[in-house]
């Protein structure tokens, strides 16, 4: 690991201008991906911004019947809060899908939607990778890509987004709440908020320099059956091959979002649209155009044939 | 500049006060600067679990969290759990049912395996909890699932759930 200096942020301002000043200045938060990278020399910070002291750790409703998560809300703490079990049951699934419980007791909410991807081309340093090393390459395309994306990709990348949490709030359509530097506020759309890899695969998400996420916004519930479904090689504790996370209303209408395939929590409004079809028309729309790798073309049937299962349980 | 900080957390119900360079995972002050060995090196990349601390009551993996950022924390260790002639029912547990074999991994079992029991008297819920709006019991399926972050090479699942089990008895 590179040596780094270190400070407490004061202020959500502070920290923003810290990380803009300075290049190679990193936010840090739970830690559990930046330093994993940092070992492996694939983050190199010389600078961290402790943020976990600035009290962005509170669960709040807001005035139009939604709830606001703040950016330093752990994983656990999110899965187990009770309006979150109650009305946003999708979520909490997805979350304890996730990980282990040491990690998710560490784990945050901003966090997790930043963390990078499980690409094995991207932890080893020794091949080349357009997202570790702009412009050197991708060892994917051509190598060992069965747990890799099939929508989206590029011929820069096929790397996936590997959180389970940000399916979840793609399906329940979350707002992310970020401060610039300058102080100003936004609120960008977490279907707006991953970035397809195109030819910049190292540019993940749409923040500027400094920005940073306060909190994740949902709006109020829509009721239904709230699913989460994760095919892995092992039964826990294993990155997803595919997920499904859906809502789904005793009308048989509702909504997916798909984790596994592609560089952000795949959803496609036409898809909802299929849903009351079944599992087929539904998965045919979502996975439209798809570009699979031989070896990851199965997911395509993968993430059907779990479709399937999830309206099966809704409808049992 | 400096690389490095000073820190100051209680450890075991003792106040310990460290400096050290910026890229001191807890785990390697624990070890390093404390010598409270009992925490175990295994991946150092958050996969294994042989490093599993309770920070505050709550277990992390000591590997994947820096000294400094732990200013004012109380951690836990095996030590601070059980000694020989005074085990924690958890440690007594494992060693009336085997839990172990090369027993690198079972101080993070037993710190982690507390911490569990913890977790489900909160009523957290894990992946196979079947209701979230209904109170989380233990049960094998339960003990099983929420250990999976750690891992033992040697095999010794079956005995370690059984453990889990009694010591989550004798406490009830």
């Amino acid at each position: 690991m590179r040596a780094f200096t270190f400070e407490r942020a004061s202020s959500v301002e502070a920290a923003a201008k810290s990380v803009a000043s300075n290049p190679d200045a990193r936010f840090i938060a739970g830690g559990t991906n930046l330093l994993d990278l940092m070992k492996l020399e694939i983050e190199t910070p010389t600078h961290l911004i402790d943020v976990n002291g600035l009290g962005l750790d509170k669960i709040e409703a807001t005035t139009d019947g939604g709830l606001r998560i703040g950016a330093l809300v752990r994983n656990t703490d999110l899965a187990a809060h009770e309006t979150v079990r109650r009305d946003y049951g999708l979520l909490s699934r997805a979350l304890v899908a996730g990980a282990s419980g040491q990690l998710r007791n560490k784990a945050t909410t901003s966090g997790n939607l930043l963390q990078r991807t499980r690409c094995p081309y991207f932890y080893d340093t020794n091949q080349p990778c357009n997202k570790r090393q702009p412009g050197s390459g991708c060892s994917a395309l051509g190598g060992i890509s069965r747990q890799l994306g099939v929508m989206g990709v590029s011929e820069a990348c096929i790397a996936t987004h590997p959180s389970d949490m940000a399916v979840a709030m793609r399906a329940l359509d979350a707002v992310v709440e970020t401060v610039k530097p300058d102080g100003t506020i936004r609120s960008v759309k977490i279907e707006d908020f991953h970035r397809l890899p195109g030819d910049t695969p190292h540019i993940e998400t749409v923040l500027e320099r400094g920005e940073f996420i306060t909190a994740v916004s949902l709006p109020p519930p829509v009721g239904g059956r709230h699913i989460y479904r994760k095919v892995r090689d092992r039964a826990s504790y294993a990155f997803a091959l595919v997920s499904v996370g859906a809502i789904i209303q005793s009308d048989g209408k509702g909504r997916v979002a798909v984790g596994g395939v592609a560089h952000k929590p795949w959803r496609l409004e036409a898809a909802d649209v299929e849903l009351p079809k079944g599992a087929k028309a539904a998965s045919g729309a979502l996975l439209a155009g798809s570009r699979p790798t031989e070896q990851n073309k199965f997911k395509i049937d993968l993430v059907e044939r779990t479709l399937g299962a999830v309206i099966s349980e809704a409808r049992g | 500049m400096t690389y490095a900080s000073t820190v100051s957390m209680k450890v075991n119900g003792e106040r310990r006060d460290l400096e050290v360079d910026n890229r001191t995972s807890l785990l390697d002050a624990l070890r390093e600067h404390l010598h409270l060995t009992g925490t175990k090196k295994g991946c150092d990349h958050g996969q294994c679990g042989a490093c599993t601390v309770l920070v505050n009551g709550v277990r992390i993996n000591s590997c994947l969290t820096l000294a400094v950022m732990h200013d004012g924390d109380e951690v836990t260790t095996i030590e601070g759990l059980g000694q020989p002639d005074n085990l924690h029912p958890m440690q007594a547990a494992f060693v009336k049912h085997d839990g172990f074999q090369c027993g690198y991994c079972t101080p993070g079992q037993i710190c982690s395996s507390v911490a569990v029991l913890e977790e489900i008297k909160a009523n957290l819920p894990s992946h196979v909890t079947v209701s979230l709006t209904e109170r989380t019991r233990i049960s094998e399926a339960e003990i099983r699932e929420r250990m999976s972050g750690n891992i033992c090479r040697c095999g010794a699942y079956s005995n370690i759930v059984e453990a889990i089990v009694e010591a989550a008895g004798t406490r009830a």
